[in-house]
């Protein structure tokens, strides 16, 4: 189920003296199967453009096409596509309202208007994907978890409704280094094992390093660059000319090459750049 | 540089009918003039030991004393509130007022500061944190860290001798992060203010003077970076990170390169390893 993105502009407040156009003729295509992080400075256009993915903004001009339909064509289905392609917004805990976790998790698939066996297998099966035990969890007040328990009840609302593609607006934002390695863990694995496209917005370059198959780089609401975290790392001028930096790994690998030492041009993870290192250093002793 | 500005004796914490104390038998000091750290996951306790550093809670054993003042002392509230000013998370929940200038003056309203003397002030405060060119600004038109640095010149019109920061980058991108760290560090180089520096961001304590890590109510380790960071396992334990350059130190040296283990910074990094592989010119 691709995602087309097709010269897409979008102008808040058109027409008052607020007017701003957040992103401007923007040409993307997500394919099935992709995790695609998007990355840029603030006010880059970033949450704009994914806002559109699932239909919440409608595109001043241009077209979001998914699985070929335009999304705000006559007779289209806004539902049926919201369905097919969750969004979690920024700090999505603070949108939580229910009682319990589990009725929470099941006010989305119970406005689908499925059954109760239904609604409650989706619900243990989404608490399970973001790592709550049923028994302990869905009886208790969201209000009372901490606040990474909170966000992974937010995004299992999403879960529950069984999207193919998942949108995330930084899912990390604000958590300690535990649960942000909780969330990014269970991303990683619906996207490995549960076959769910993903397309994540991150101010994390080492986070995008680790799980991209692709970045989007957005700036002044235009997309300045797309390619593999190898691709787009090795172009650290360029990174750095719109605000952004290159994971730590990379700079390192450039700073060295700089002093001579002789390692590909494109190393961008800790793993890797060790391996290189490690392997010079054996040459060196046996020279 | 040696004098205490704030410590912290024996002090147990319990929230109203917690089954655990939030904080047991904690003893820890800062020195003016100190950037300090303050390391802990998510309910360790480390914010409940930030608001007991400005009052905002008072332990039930053991004694926090600010700038010579016991928090206890319900006389002592609003001197302690001027000399420790503090900067919480959220950046939209620390504006109160429309226009940039007088959300800087609400804190001076507050004391009592003749109004002769608040332009001054005001001028000043903004200038400290390089706001002066949004003074007559909407507040809700700034960024993340522009209005954490507005909230930062609130406390400095007070003319405070402590900062302390409950994660006030946590909300904001790289670029607001670095806005906010640098203008801290920034006042405490060159005001010698005292900082205390909650953070989850282990780049940010690697600049710190000392860190302390909590966790479980209690301080678990205390030292320099190079001295805290190079416990790569024990950190991990306590469900931090160390930063990465510290943690690829560490596997180089398991690989057998000689590289010292306190290695923070990529700058760093980069040296020492050329001081191995480097071809000599």
């Amino acid at each position: 189920m691709p995602i087309q993105v097709k010269n897409l502009t979008h102008t808040y407040s058109e027409g008052s003296a607020f007017q701003a156009t957040a992103i401007r003729d923007v040409n993307l295509t997500i394919e099935d199967g992709e995790f695609v992080c998007v990355v840029g400075h603030t006010g880059s256009g970033k949450s704009t453009l994914v806002q559109h993915l699932n239909g919440l903004l409608k595109p001043t001009s241009g077209q979001i096409l998914v699985d070929g339909e335009d999304m705000f064509g006559d007779g289209v289905n806004k539902r049926s596509i919201r369905q097919k392609v969750g969004l979690v917004f920024q700090y999505p805990e603070y949108q939580l309202f229910e009682e319990t976790v589990a009725k929470d998790i099941a006010f989305g698939p119970k406005n689908l208007g499925l059954n109760a066996d239904e609604i409650d297998r989706r619900v243990r099966k989404a608490m399970a994907h973001v790592h709550l035990d049923y028994d302990k969890y869905a009886d208790r007040s969201p209000f009372e978890l901490s606040g990474g328990q909170m966000r992974r009840v937010a995004i299992a609302g999403v879960l529950a409704m069984e999207p193919k593609v998942l949108i995330l607006d930084e899912p990390t934002a604000g958590l300690d280094p535990r649960g942000r390695d909780r969330i990014l863990g269970m991303i990683r694995d619906l996207h490995a094992k549960g076959g769910v496209t993903v397309v994540m917005v991150s101010h994390s370059m080492d986070d995008v390093a680790s799980l991209a198959t692709r970045m989007v780089v957005m700036s002044k609401g235009t997309v300045v660059a797309t390619g593999t975290p190898r691709e787009i790392f090795r172009q650290a001028d360029m990174m750095r000319s719109i605000g952004l930096g290159v994971p730590e790994a990379a700079r390192l690998c450039a700073m060295l090459r700089q002093k001579g030492l002789n390692l590909p041009e494109d190393l961008y993870t800790q793993e890797e750049l060790q391996q290189a290192l490690l392997q010079l250093w054996k040459e060196a002793k046996q020279a | 540089m040696n004098e205490t500005r704030i410590s912290v004796e024996n002090v147990t914490f319990t929230y109203d009918e917690a089954p655990e104390p939030a904080l047991r038998g904690v003893n820890t000091a800062v020195r003016t003039g100190e950037f300090l750290a303050v390391l802990g996951h998510n309910g360790s306790g480390k914010s409940t030991l930030a608001k007991l550093l400005n009052a905002l809670y008072v332990p039930q054993e053991g004694r926090v004393v600010v700038c010579g003042m016991d928090t206890a002392d319900e006389n002592n509230l609003w001197q302690i509130r001027q000399q420790a000013g503090m900067i919480f998370q959220n950046p939209d929940n620390q504006i109160v007022a429309t226009v940039v200038r007088e959300d800087v003056a609400f804190g001076l309203e507050n004391m009592g500061v003749p109004t002769a003397e608040m332009p001054g002030r005001i001028e000043s405060a903004l200038s400290a944190v390089r706001m002066n060119a949004f003074a007559e600004a909407a507040p809700h038109m700034l960024s993340g860290g522009q209005k954490q640095r507005v909230a930062i010149a609130g406390i400095l019109a007070m003319e405070p001798t402590v900062i302390i920061a409950d994660e006030a980058t946590a909300m904001l991108d790289p670029s607001g992060r670095a806005e906010v760290l640098d203008t801290v560090r920034r006042l405490n180089r060159e005001k010698g203010i005292t900082v205390v520096w909650i953070t989850h961001f282990m780049e940010e304590a690697a600049q710190a003077d000392r860190i302390v890590v909590v966790s479980g109510g209690e301080i678990v380790l205390a030292g320099t970076p190079r001295e805290v960071f190079p416990q790569v396992e024990r950190m991990r334990e306590l469900h931090l990170d160390v930063p990465h350059m510290t943690d690829l130190a560490q596997e180089l040296r398991r690989g057998g390169m000689p590289l010292p283990a306190d290695v923070l910074t990529v700058e760093e990094m980069a040296e020492e390893v050329c001081k191995l592989l480097c071809p000599s010119k």
